[in-house]
């Protein structure tokens, strides 16, 4: 379930909102927000997690820690 | 990819074909830059006759405007940092806001229909438009179809220009500006820290080879379609100013029509990695001397003025604030073809008077011997004339003089001197500084002090030619200096330098 969005550090720039496989990612309040519902960390889809590999400001899209990791269901 | 020996012959047959020729020589600055038309072929006038970026001679006459519809980028540059935006910043990559499709064809018809020598809609960005696909077509789709006689025009980093190709044709977009920073890795990896490309992010030497594979593919692929290419390069001393000269090569190899050097952006405050670490930009005479080596081989523009991805107006002013998306929203606008139609050949008109005149002037200049060659700067607010008032200002256009006449060479910038009535004496400071390789400047109307101070530094300020034509001016003040030097009443002395850096302008207008 686990990528989130430091707002703080977002410029809207909505690059990862087009890459995401799960669209699990939309604007809200002038930034990007990741729905903890929808993200599977990218695991089935890419080798590394989209938002993370694409967005301009490093260690912006990070890993929500305050929920478990996305299990794949088998 | 054919064998590289037949590919080395299309692109020559293609390079000779889509430019402008190799044969200009000192005289061309850009396509039908001096002369207007030059020695273009009928199609290809027709493409930059009223595209002010393409057209040295059509930018002091014709507008353009940007809409901000494609934020996303998919590669970061060490010039550019997307989180600072400042509505009195102008440079490539700033916006103040972003635009739905909708509302950038309801903002292309308010200014279309205020500005009517507008006569181009680009999207530039502030990210990289190829990298939001379905925003950019769709905004030139609603574009085309309101206003058909709008040229489309679009600027890229290249990485994905090859996959679109096909919809940049078929959408009848007939200029395409692709920015070539280097075309060995090596140099690539100072620039470019990462791509994002096929869902993977590459850095270093892996990441700078397929950008630049990928761009001259791309503009390979356009030529070929016989879409008209401007390259942009940012100059950047010490990485790849040199290096340069190999890329206006290769492009030009490929058929690109037009090549932009563009001097660094670095001010600390705007965030940039090459603005922390303090990497400088060129100066105005290192960014001649570069663009000087490569003209000749090609056709370069000196008279890019580093706009904003949201900018509307002509180069050099940015009416952007008279357009916010509150504004558009809450106007009526009707797109009246006939009215712009009749505006424009005014413009027209202008223009050929202008042409006309300094071909007389050019006249008188014939069989002058004398090897002098310098600079004057002039103020004006566009058509041609020098119509500006020197405390008015807000940058000076370079003009070169020699027996072959009066070239444009570039601007500098002088953000305002006057505020209010009263001049700065800092500002003039810095405005002579800015123009002290120039032996005079020719303005509308300047005040006693400043004039005082201008012939102090050794730049003659001329005045006896406000509202007149810039280059017949020009070339007619230059027949006369060059009698008195003649004559002996006055010596030639050869200017100093000039200390500012280059950079876009702060101030809106």
């Amino acid at each position: 379930m686990p990528f989130k969005i430091i707002a703080s550090q977002c410029t809207s720039c909505s690059a990862c909102e087009l890459e995401c496989p799960n669209v699990a990612i939309s604007e809200k309040g002038g930034t990007f927000v990741i729905d903890p519902k929808k993200c599977t960390e990218c695991i089935g889809y890419f080798d590394e997690p989209q938002c993370v590999a694409v967005c301009p400001v490093d260690n912006t899209c990070v890993l929500d820690n305050s929920l478990p990791r996305y299990q794949a269901r088998a | 990819m054919g064998s590289a020996a037949d590919i080395s012959e299309i692109r020559q047959a293609i390079a000779e074909h889509k430019g402008c020729g190799t044969s200009g020589g000192r005289g061309k600055a850009s396509c039908g830059s001096q002369a207007g038309r030059g020695d273009l072929p009928t199609a290809i006038w027709e493409k930059v006759k009223n595209h002010p970026c393409y057209s040295e001679e059509a930018h002091h006459h014709y507008a353009r405007m940007h809409v901000a519809v494609a934020p996303a980028c998919n590669i970061q540059c060490n010039y550019c940092n997307r989180k600072y935006d400042c509505a009195n910043e102008s440079r490539p990559g700033v916006v103040s806001e972003k635009l739905t499709p909708e509302q950038a064809a309801k903002k292309m018809l308010a200014v279309a229909s205020t500005i009517p020598q507008m006569t181009v809609l680009g999207i530039a960005g502030p990210g990289d438009p190829l990298a939001n696909p379905e925003k950019t077509f769709k905004t030139f789709e609603l574009v085309a179809k309101a206003a058909p006689d709008i040229k489309l025009c679009l600027s890229t980093n290249g990485l994905v220009l090859p996959d679109h190709v096909d919809t940049i044709a078929g959408l009848n977009i007939g200029h395409v500006t692709i920015t070539i920073n280097m075309i060995d890795p090596q140099i690539g990896a100072k620039i470019y820290p990462w791509i994002f490309f096929s869902h993977k992010r590459y850095t270093g030497l892996e990441a700078a080879k397929i950008l630049g594979d990928r761009q001259l593919q791309g503009l390979e692929m356009l030529t070929e379609r016989g879409i008209l290419c401007k390259i942009n390069s940012v100059m950047i001393p010490g990485i790849n100013d040199q290096h340069l000269v190999e890329v206006n090569k290769a492009v030009k190899l490929r058929g690109a029509f037009l090549h932009n050097i563009m001097p660094l952006i670095s001010a600390p405050q705007h965030g940039t990695v090459f603005g922390l670490k303090g990497q400088r930009g060129p100066t105005a005479q290192e960014l001649k001397a570069l663009q000087d080596a490569c003209e000749g081989k090609m056709n370069m523009m000196r008279h890019c003025r580093q706009c904003r991805a949201d900018a509307v107006g002509l180069l050099g002013e940015d009416r952007s604030a008279e357009f916010t998306t509150e504004k558009i929203m809450a106007m009526n606008v009707k797109y009246d073809l006939k009215t712009r139609k009749a505006y424009q050949a005014k413009v027209e008109e202008e223009r050929v008077a202008k042409v006309a005149a300094k071909q007389d002037q050019l006249a008188d200049l014939a069989g002058e011997m004398s090897d002098i060659n310098l600079l004057v700067a002039v103020a004006t607010k566009g058509s041609g004339l020098i119509n500006e008032h020197f405390g008015h200002a807000k940058e000076f256009q370079v003009y070169e003089l020699s027996k072959s006449g009066a070239k444009f060479v570039g601007h500098r910038r002088a953000d305002r001197y006057c505020q209010g009535g009263y001049g700065e004496e800092g500002s003039l400071t810095m405005i002579i500084h800015a123009i002290n390789d120039c032996h005079a400047v020719f303005v509308a109307k300047i005040g006693g002090c400043p004039k005082s101070d201008l012939i102090k530094a050794g730049i003659e300020p001329v005045d006896q030619y406000a509202h007149e034509f810039i280059e017949k001016s020009a070339i007619a003040w230059f027949k006369s200096y060059l009698e008195k030097v003649q004559s002996g009443e006055i010596p030639h002395v050869e200017r100093g330098g000039e200390g500012i850096r280059q950079g876009a302008l702060v101030s809106a207008a």
